[in-house]
């Protein structure tokens, strides 16, 4: 059986703790926000994108639980200095992680570091929480006003 | 003398384990658990009397319709109605509000008038009497509360006026556990000229509701909360009042005679019951209304004071928890907040341990706006909860922070 400490790894309880890249961009281009009505959960993402296509910069605000805090904080990782022409191919791998059959094991030479919220997909009314920070960020990438849903 | 064990027998659902752990469910407030004679009635009418009521000249209808109507005397009595015709079968509490909002509302509140109601409201006394202000050009107008959790009464007093219709309260708020003065509110309100709509859904199965006491001009609850059926609930409405108001829904059973040029409407109840009802839910409510009445609310309250009170004492000691709602008079719900662990993850944590309890507004998000949180986790009991399952949940919550260490 699934432990619990499968989901709330030492990674996810400290990027909860302390999450990286926390707060307002002093310089930035694009930004978004998401919510979660079921939840609560608020995030406002920051973004810098250089003439170069490149993700320069990348910052998050808000409140939530601790996957959703730590999601958060393991994405700005996760796309901080890459090419914007990989964040739709990022954003596709890791929520298939999220919704793949339990058998299917995350692969992590793509995922990297992410690979630790694979342990959601056994918690269905916690997948949201993972992905509310993505699909926030996707919107600050398309300018999208709308405020980011993962329903 | 209250036999745990024997109504713990009567809920063949507890009997389960989750995750190995055996099921604590403390999330009653959100529905109970349903015993097994309700869970008979409704298989009784369907294996045996399903047919549609107030139409066949067959025996099924004639069962269905005896069984249907037997149901509503049982409601009547049980909340003190002054007749069956006051009592009208909903899907639920938030329905019979949308009907009070959509007929009653429609027809009596106009322009510069006023709804009031309260800060602790659910969402389904709130977005009803929203929507009917923005419709005919009224006000809302709030209650608000103190940082216990109760109403503050002296505003209530300065809120109250001429202007004022129609004013909507919980009985019992489902995100609090606050049990609200109504009774002197429906005084106070009356002598303003307000009418008074009663939201029970949460009450109803904890506290006895004598609706000629109160002079509630509305009352609503749902069966589902009260150990009956999901998908059904009731308005006890005054009967000179129920004349007055036009009809909710139109459809067949709600009529006398329909021609294309004129439409004559039943009597009460059924001039609000347009369309075939939810049969089965009505009688099962009315089992779910027996099973209550053979425990008794003296059994009942005194028992779940009981374990709130040991709960609450839990609570009060335990490093890290702050409690959401300490009102004085108050019952079966312990809302709460952990300084280390989001509502949600403890709620997932807790789970594991086999403890249902709910992570979130519970529909009452301007409470939580109030007590600055996003959410809350609460655990509401029932009469068939133990102290051990009060343990468990505890126990749980060091886990849970354990895990956040």
């Amino acid at each position: 059986m699934f432990d619990l400490r499968d989901l709330y790894l030492q990674v996810i309880v400290d990027h909860n703790k302390a999450p990286r890249n926390f707060g307002k961009l002093a310089r930035f281009n694009h930004e978004a926000d998401g919510y979660n009505p079921l939840c609560g959960d608020k995030l406002h993402v920051y973004l810098d994108i250089n003439d170069a296509g490149i993700i320069e910069d990348v910052s998050f605000e808000g409140e939530g639980c601790a996957i959703s805090v730590a999601s958060a904080s393991l994405m700005t990782e996760a796309v901080k200095g890459t090419p914007l022409s990989g964040f739709q191919k990022k954003f596709e791998t890791f929520q298939h992680m999220v919704t793949a059959d339990l058998e299917e094991t995350p692969d992590e030479e793509k995922l990297g570091k992410l690979a630790v919220l694979a342990g959601v997909r056994e918690f269905p009314s916690r997948i949201k929480c993972a992905v509310l920070c993505w699909h926030t960020l996707k919107s600050a990438v398309t300018d999208s006003h709308v405020v980011a849903k993962t329903e | 003398m209250f036999d745990i064990e024997k109504i713990r027998g009567d809920f063949p659902i507890l009997k389960q384990e989750i995750y190995g752990k055996p099921l604590a469910y403390l999330d009653n407030a959100a529905t109970t658990q349903k015993p097994q004679c309700v869970i008979d009635a409704v298989t009784c009418y369907y294996e045996h009397d399903n047919a549609n009521v107030h139409r066949g000249v067959h025996a099924l209808s004639e069962r269905a319709t005896a069984d249907y109507e037997a149901a509503r005397k049982k409601i009547a009595f049980f909340f003190n109605a002054r007749s069956e015709r006051e009592v009208i079968f909903t899907r639920g509490a938030t329905e019979a509000i949308n009907l009070i909002a959509s007929s009653w509302g429609g027809a009596h509140i106009k322009a510069g008038d006023e709804v009031l109601i309260t800060h602790m409201e659910h969402h389904s006394n709130i977005v009803p009497w929203q929507m009917l202000c923005e419709r005919v050009g009224a006000t809302l107008k709030v209650v608000p509360i103190n940082d216990r959790g109760e109403l503050i009464m002296d505003e209530f007093d300065a809120l109250l006026s001429e202007r004022t219709r129609l004013v909507g309260v919980v009985h019992m708020s489902n995100a609090l556990g606050t049990i609200n003065p109504v009774k002197s509110m429906i005084e106070k309100a009356h002598a303003a000229g307000a009418a008074v709509l009663v939201d029970g859904a949460q009450a109803a199965s904890h506290l006895l509701v004598d609706v000629q006491s109160l002079d509630a001009d509305f009352y609503v609850t749902s069966a589902h909360k009260m150990y009956g059926p999901t998908g059904v609930g009731v308005l006890i409405g005054r009967e000179q009042i129920l004349e007055t108001m036009p009809p909710y829904q139109g459809g067949c059973d709600m009529i006398s005679m329909v021609t294309f040029e004129k439409t004559e409407y039943n009597d009460l109840p059924y001039k609000f019951e347009a369309g075939t009802p939810h049969i089965a839910g009505v009688i099962g409510f009315g089992k779910a209304i027996e099973y209550i009445q053979g425990i008794g609310f003296d059994a009942i309250g005194q028992r779940e004071k009981e374990l709130l009170d040991y709960a609450t004492a839990k609570a009060e000691v335990f490093d890290g928890l702050r409690q959401i709602g300490t009102a004085k008079e108050k019952a079966c719900v312990l809302s709460f907040v952990l300084d280390s662990v989001h509502p949600h993850d403890l709620g997932t944590i807790v789970d594991r341990e086999g403890v249902a309890i709910r992570a979130g507004h519970h529909c009452a998000m301007p409470v939580m706006q109030f007590f600055k949180v996003p959410a809350t986790a609460r655990a509401s009991f029932s009469i068939y909860n133990t102290e051990a399952e009060v343990d468990m949940l505890f126990a749980a919550l060091k886990k849970a922070q354990a895990i956040f260490a």
